[in-house]
């Protein structure tokens, strides 16, 4: 059952075209082992950065949005509640990309639905490299193909998990403006994990930092 | 022909040879010298008191024994799938799952075998009901440890790779579907070897007893085909469903891969 758009199993009330106008994915409380509560909203075309220190559950909360990890709280989709989307449509919906790829087949291309891939000029990429092997690709093009892995099932939040932390300065940029142009065609958004100021200062419009434990310090709504 | 009868010492000079064996593999450090020593007292206690209980049984034909004689040869097959698991399921599961797969697959092979082709007088004679349970159990026992194991084993490994499939929206079954097939593979694979080599590598130890004991080869050979393919039968059925049914329960309802259900 394709949830491309918010549902029309929605009953129909102000209070629903109201939320619908609102963020695009909602955050509430959610609490792991190790992390929360966490609260946030993210705006449709927006980027909010999550900083903070490592080891402090960054990772943890974005495997708990993409309901990867059991968690209590709520999360929320273009006014649909987690629970009412099938777990495949969800996580195809809500893309994460950890910060280390794992790749389950030899060839690359393997991994892309279809077989194609857009962008892979736009990142730098050989127009070769889906028929590559795996184990030929340098830690810098398994980030970049993750990257553009994710993008191919057109997700409409991406949860990034330092995406360009293999990566030089030019190539970042160039993960950064891909991302961007994603999001503003799309209407998505995205969660950036990212510990460089410059990065920050770039690509995101707020900022929620988590601190010890995993709280979150306030709530990025 | 008359049956030659073991001695004590014949036993006991093998029994020497087995001690030496240990005594190599500990001085090669493999760590399984104190396994041998131990499987081989237990194989000789428990082969004993099944001697025992086999001669109690047969002379008492009665189908409450029979059913109790299984039951507890099923439970104690279920005890051991458990213990070969270095990642066993936690809880019931650990159990419950092999001894579940090898009660309906064992048990319906014997079953079948007992009423529709074998037909002994009456059905649950011991004499044929006990040794034929025990070769379909103890050959099941094998696939569904080898099967469980290699999935707990290959789940824990390729955690990541599975995790990054359902990341990209694929279901739980085409997530562990690599580690499912490799898992049922290794379990078959036992089985498959011990048909294919039959006869040309090895005379199997049913039909080498029924010969030692002064049948005519033709008819062992015969029990020896319809044994494997029960064999085979009881092994394929149970290490599928095994399998089937862990793949499900390492994942939740949300589709999450759930390795905490798992002991480490």
């Amino acid at each position: 059952m394709p949830l491309r758009g918010p549902s029309t199993k929605l009953p129909v009330g102000p209070a629903v075209a109201e939320r619908l106008a609102g963020p695009q994915l909602v955050v509430k409380s959610l609490t792991g082992p190790h992390f929360g509560p966490v609260s946030l909203e993210v705006q449709a075309g927006e980027v909010l950065v999550l900083s903070g220190p490592s080891g402090v559950g960054k990772s943890l909360i974005l495997r708990a949005i993409a309901d990867l990890d059991p968690g209590d709280g709520m999360v929320c989709m273009g006014g649909m509640a987690r629970e009412q989307y099938a777990p495949t449509e969800w996580r195809r919906l809500v893309g994460l990309l950890p910060s280390e790829s794992h790749w389950w087949s030899n060839r690359v291309g393997d991994h892309f639905p279809d077989d194609g891939c857009r962008w892979l000029d736009a990142l730098g990429l050989d127009p070769g490299a889906l028929s590559w092997t795996v184990s030929r690709l340098s830690s810098g093009e398994r980030q970049r193909l993750a990257l553009l892995r994710m993008l191919a099932i057109e997700p409409r939040v991406l949860l990034l998990d330092e995406p360009t932390a293999n990566l030089d300065p030019d190539t970042s940029l160039s993960v950064e403006r891909l991302v961007q142009r994603y999001i503003a065609e799309r209407a998505a958004c995205a969660i950036w994990v990212s510990h460089h100021q410059a990065q920050v200062d770039r690509i995101g419009s707020r900022v929620l930092r988590i601190g010890a434990g995993g709280r979150a310090q306030g709530e990025a709504l | 022909m008359a049956t030659i009868w073991i001695s004590a010492t014949d036993l006991g000079i093998a029994a020497t040879l087995v001690l030496l064996l240990a005594l190599m593999t500990w001085r090669l450090h493999l760590g399984t010298g104190r396994q041998i020593v131990i499987s081989a007292v237990r194989t000789t206690v428990q082969l004993l008191l099944i001697g025992l209980v086999l001669t109690t049984l047969f002379t008492h034909a009665e189908p409450g024994w029979v059913a109790l004689m299984s039951l507890i040869m099923l439970l104690l097959a279920g005890r051991e799938v458990m213990a070969r698991q270095d990642h066993r399921f936690a809880g019931w599961w650990g159990y419950g799952l092999g001894t579940l797969t090898m009660f309906v697959s064992s048990f319906s092979v014997a079953l079948l075998t007992l009423i529709g082709l074998i037909g002994p007088e009456p059905w649950y004679d011991p004499r044929y009901a006990i040794p034929l349970l025990g070769m379909i159990l103890g050959n099941t026992m094998t696939g569904v440890s080898l099967a469980l194991d290699s999935l707990t084993r290959l789940a824990t490994q390729q955690r990541a790779a599975i995790e990054a499939r359902l990341m990209l929206g694929h279901g739980w079954r085409d997530a562990i579907g690599d580690a499912e097939r490799q898992s049922m593979r290794s379990g078959l694979m036992p089985v498959i070897n011990a048909m294919a080599a039959a006869g040309i590598v090895s005379l199997p130890g049913m039909m080498t007893g029924q010969i030692l004991a002064g049948s005519p080869p033709m008819e062992a050979v015969k029990y020896q085909i319809l044994i494997m393919f029960l064999i085979a039968i009881g092994t394929g059925f149970g290490t599928l469903s095994a399998i089937r049914l862990g793949a499900r329960r390492l994942f939740d309802t949300r589709e999450r891969l759930r390795l905490d259900r798992l002991k480490s």
